[in-house]
């Protein structure tokens, strides 16, 4: 097992390597000049080419470059010019926000979609199959920030049900001692349970609204490999031997279809992140979606360049523990490592 | 036995945390939400110093709310309501101000201190005004518009007084010291942060407001919120009616809208025109409409080259504009219209003001003919995505216009971060942008739209001789006080600038604000940003 984590570690190095020149000169070839940007609305070029000057964009590419790499070295990413604080800072206090509204949505979309994805396989083609299938569909095809507003006009706007789309926290309630980030578990861990439901509520919408859109592919990924399963001989052979339906189902069939599905888990999980930017722009959450296009639209290099770089961890991260979680899983896996 | 006191001790957390907490919390949360006000905008500043590299406009409503300058404006009553008197001084850390020929003397007010409790002394005017002088980039360039420009013109006279000296005679000099950049800061303090790179300090101001001003920022989380409370021993003016004001980025017009209407937000500025037409009929908000001081929306023609060379077609277009449908389609009304002026109407001394023509589809083909382009030409139309919520729409409805006159145009989206290199090249031929003076002269827009020192504004690259002469003359004349040569050569350069047509005016943008009804005391100022020090609630 260790023998295969470091194996993975080693194929992760170069890997990174590439992602960090890639975006270093991806972001210079984006249009925009940073410096015209910063220096205001009334400058003149004099002064655009000062702002120029302090922000290093003077230098020669590789000079900028090398820089960067040693920056890098120093776990420096270098400063926002938008929100004027240092990248990595701003990655740390935005990442939990994002993966507390990630998680929560991928939870949500779980809990409902993979029981509904084993009743539409159990019941193939009867009326549950169909609605499942219709639900998923509609999820999928509308636009995140589209369900989104929706949700807002109707519990927020019309109902009053949900809180206003302020972000994280009501106003007039102030955040958790930092523990995770994570404001549901940092409450709990103060014991201030007001807290607790106050970002649960502010959590909900959005995470429904993530939820809609992550339904489908566990749901059909779910049913499709359910149906597998339970055509398969053992399945057969527990039911001829009398075992209950709940028992084949849930104990010997689902724990075989699992596989599949926490591939799709984790593709989901990757996916959310990315339509995260939308919602999080819909609901005023301060997480690392709406940092990184605010800073993408102003050209602000750091913070682009900070984020790409964040997300490639996560996704090496991401697949090592679905890697490791197969082993768990199904022992003939764990073999061939 | 242990599960039963653990269910126990949940169960009166529980209860505690659900029956007692609310009855506790809630006065306590109504009291400051009375005393607090929330306001919604879409971004928030990106630094606190006006001073600091690109800081954006956000940033100015932090720095002009947590800063005092020597002076600042009177308020007068303007067409909709407060509005800052541009003509009127009132002393905010001065106690006198004494204007000689070549020099103005401000005496401080004694009992001046900053926020940390250090007094305010002459030293620190000097080391402000030296820093808003020498920093660079936008702050430098503002100081200069007021002929501000070297740390040897503020000078130490003793530790109350301080003298600033003009390098020539120039009307806009006092004005300009009472603009954002001049703000005060507490020397002391931000020198203790310098260090040799950064001899300014400006590492400590970006985060951290050191001002004497009637508020101070109490928490700041970039592009989330930004939190102040008042300044209990602020001696500028009046104490502030307001104890705490959160101001919250929310990105989505819509949800910004909701908040005002579902009454959880007190005020938010910048929601689409339609909206706020939509709120003021609903009645339920107070809406404030005020146009742009010194600020036109315009079309732009490149008149270096052909065929916008040619004052034929500049004319064909200013007679194909679609005029009154972007005041109707675009603004929804919201603006005040810069064109169709009475053909009989004299040029009045004044800025902006409308010129005569109108859409006149017939009258732009004759002169496309008589241009020698009866079969058109192809050209591209280009506008700021930044603002693509009004620019889009007023490029769309302008191609179809043009089209009638056979211009075929093709529409260039640029990028926001984009457009200000694209303006600098002066190359686009064809293009819609805005432009606004902080401060309110004819003569000021002139200088940086029309004169043939080819400012950044002067995106036309237009040059002509006779307007820069009247140009040149008007501030002579403002500065010498000459009224009669003044008037002249503001109309001279108004009517050049309308003969040649080099840019054609649209409207004038209003500022539109909204607010919940039981807020009071917003007023207008050239900044265009709330001031916090009078608003109040309830």
């Amino acid at each position: 097992m260790l023998g295969l984590i470091s194996k993975r570690m080693l194929l992760v190095i170069p890997n990174l390597i590439g992602v960090v020149i890639i975006t270093f000169f991806l972001t210079r070839a984006l249009p925009g000049d940073p410096a015209a940007y910063f220096a205001g609305p009334a400058a003149t070029k004099e002064a655009i080419e000062q702002v120029r000057a302090k922000l290093g964009l003077d230098k020669p590419l590789v000079v900028q470059f090398g820089q960067y790499v040693s920056d890098l070295g120093h776990l420096n990413l270098g400063n926002s010019l938008t929100t004027g604080q240092p990248v990595l800072t701003e990655l740390k206090n935005r990442l939990p926000a994002s993966a507390e509204l990630t998680l929560f949505g991928l939870i949500l979309s779980m809990v409902i979609a993979v029981p509904l994805g084993i009743l539409a396989a159990v019941r193939q083609g009867s009326s549950i199959d169909h609605t499942c299938r219709v639900v998923v569909t509609t999820g999928v095809s509308l636009p995140v920030f589209f369900t989104g507003l929706l949700l807002v006009y109707a519990f927020y706007f019309r109902l009053g049900w949900a809180p206003a789309p302020l972000g994280r926290l009501d106003v007039f309630f102030s955040a958790p001692p930092q523990v995770t980030g994570f404001y549901l578990i940092d409450s709990l861990l103060n014991r201030d349970l007001a807290t607790f439901c106050a970002s649960l509520s502010q959590l909900l919408l959005p995470g429904f609204t993530l939820c809609i859109f992550s339904l489908a592919p566990i749901a059909r990924m779910t049913r499709a490999s359910m149906l597998a399963v339970l055509a398969s001989d053992f399945v057969r052979t527990a039911r001829a031997s009398g075992l209950k339906s709940r028992t084949v189902i849930v104990t010997y069939a689902f724990r075989n279809a699992t596989l599949p599905v926490v591939t799709t888990l984790g593709m989901v999980f990757s996916f959310l992140l990315g339509a995260n930017v939308l919602v999080e722009k819909v609901f005023a959450w301060p997480g690392i979606g709406s940092y990184a296009v605010e800073a993408l639209i102003a050209s602000d290099f750091a913070p682009v360049q900070g984020f790409v770089l964040t997300m490639a961890i996560m996704y090496v991260a991401l697949n090592l523990a679905i890697d490791m979680l197969y082993g768990v899983i199904d022992p003939r896996v764990r073999l061939k490592g | 036995m242990r599960r039963r006191e653990f269910l126990k001790s949940a169960t009166a957390l529980a209860a505690t945390s659900v029956l007692g907490a609310p009855a506790v919390l809630s006065p306590a949360k109504a009291q400051s939400r009375q005393e607090t006000l929330l306001i919604v905008s879409e971004s928030g500043p990106n630094n606190l110093d006006i001073h600091g590299v690109g800081t954006n406009v956000p940033g100015y409503e932090v720095s002009w709310n947590c800063y005092d300058r020597l002076i600042s404006h009177e308020m007068k009553t303007g067409p909709t309501g407060p509005y800052y008197d541009k003509n009127k001084f009132k002393m905010e850390l001065a106690d006198d101000m004494n204007v000689g020929d070549m020099s103005v003397t401000f005496k401080l007010k004694k009992k001046a201190t900053f926020q940390d409790g250090t007094p305010v002394t002459a030293k620190d005017i000097k080391w402000s005004l030296d820093r808003a002088v020498s920093v660079g980039g936008f702050p430098t360039f503002q100081m200069g518009a007021g002929s501000l420009t070297k740390p040897e013109q503020f000078v130490v006279l003793d530790d109350n007084t301080v003298r600033v000296d003009f390098a020539r005679k120039d009307r806009l000099t006092i004005p300009d010291l009472a603009v954002i950049v001049p703000c005060v800061i507490n020397s002391e303090l931000v020198k203790k942060h310098a260090t040799e790179k950064d001899p300014w300090g400006m590492e400590y101001t970006k985060l951290n407001t050191a001002g004497g001003g009637a508020y101070k920022v109490t928490n700041w989380v970039a592009g989330t919120e930004v939190v102040v409370e008042r300044n209990e021993n602020w001696v500028g003016g009046l104490l502030p009616k307001t104890k705490k004001i959160i101001w919250r980025m929310v990105p989505s017009a819509g949800n910004r809208r909701a908040l005002l209407e579902r009454g959880d937000a007190d005020i938010s500025y910048d929601l689409p025109n339609k909206d706020f037409v939509e709120l003021k009929n609903e009645g339920k908000l107070t809406i404030v409409s005020t146009p742009y001081s010194n600020g036109i929306q315009y079309i732009g023609m490149n008149v270096k080259n052909p065929p916008f060379d040619n004052v034929k077609v500049r004319e064909a277009v200013a007679y194909a504009l679609p005029y009154q449908k972007i005041m109707d389609a675009v603004l929804f009304g919201l603006a005040k219209p810069m064109f169709g002026a009475a053909a009989d109407k004299p040029t009045e001394v004044a800025w902006p003001q409308p010129h005569k023509y109108i859409t006149d589809i017939a009258k732009a083909k004759a002169l496309m003919a008589e241009a020698g382009y009866a079969n058109g030409f192809d050209t591209t139309l280009s506008f700021d995505l930044g603002f693509a919520g009004v620019n889009e729409p007023i490029c769309v409805l302008t191609q179809e216009s043009l089209a009638q006159i056979g211009i075929r145009t093709t529409i260039n989206k640029v990028p926001g971060a984009n457009w200000r290199t694209e303006l600098n090249k002066k190359t686009l031929p064809l293009y819609t942008n805005v432009f606004s003076g902080w401060l309110d002269y004819p003569e000021y827009f002139f200088i940086w739209c029309y004169h043939g020192k080819n400012s950044i504004f002067n995106t036309m690259s237009y040059q002509s001789k006779a307007c820069d002469a009247f140009i040149d003359g008007a501030v002579a004349a403002a500065a010498s006080g000459d009224q009669a040569t003044y008037e002249t050569d503001v109309k001279g350069f108004v009517d050049t600038a309308y003969t040649d047509m080099p840019r054609i005016p649209l409207y004038q943008p209003y500022v539109n604000v909204a607010m919940q009804k039981n807020v009071s005391g917003y007023a207008y100022w050239f900044h265009r940003r709330l001031d916090y020090r009078t608003l109040a609630k309830g």
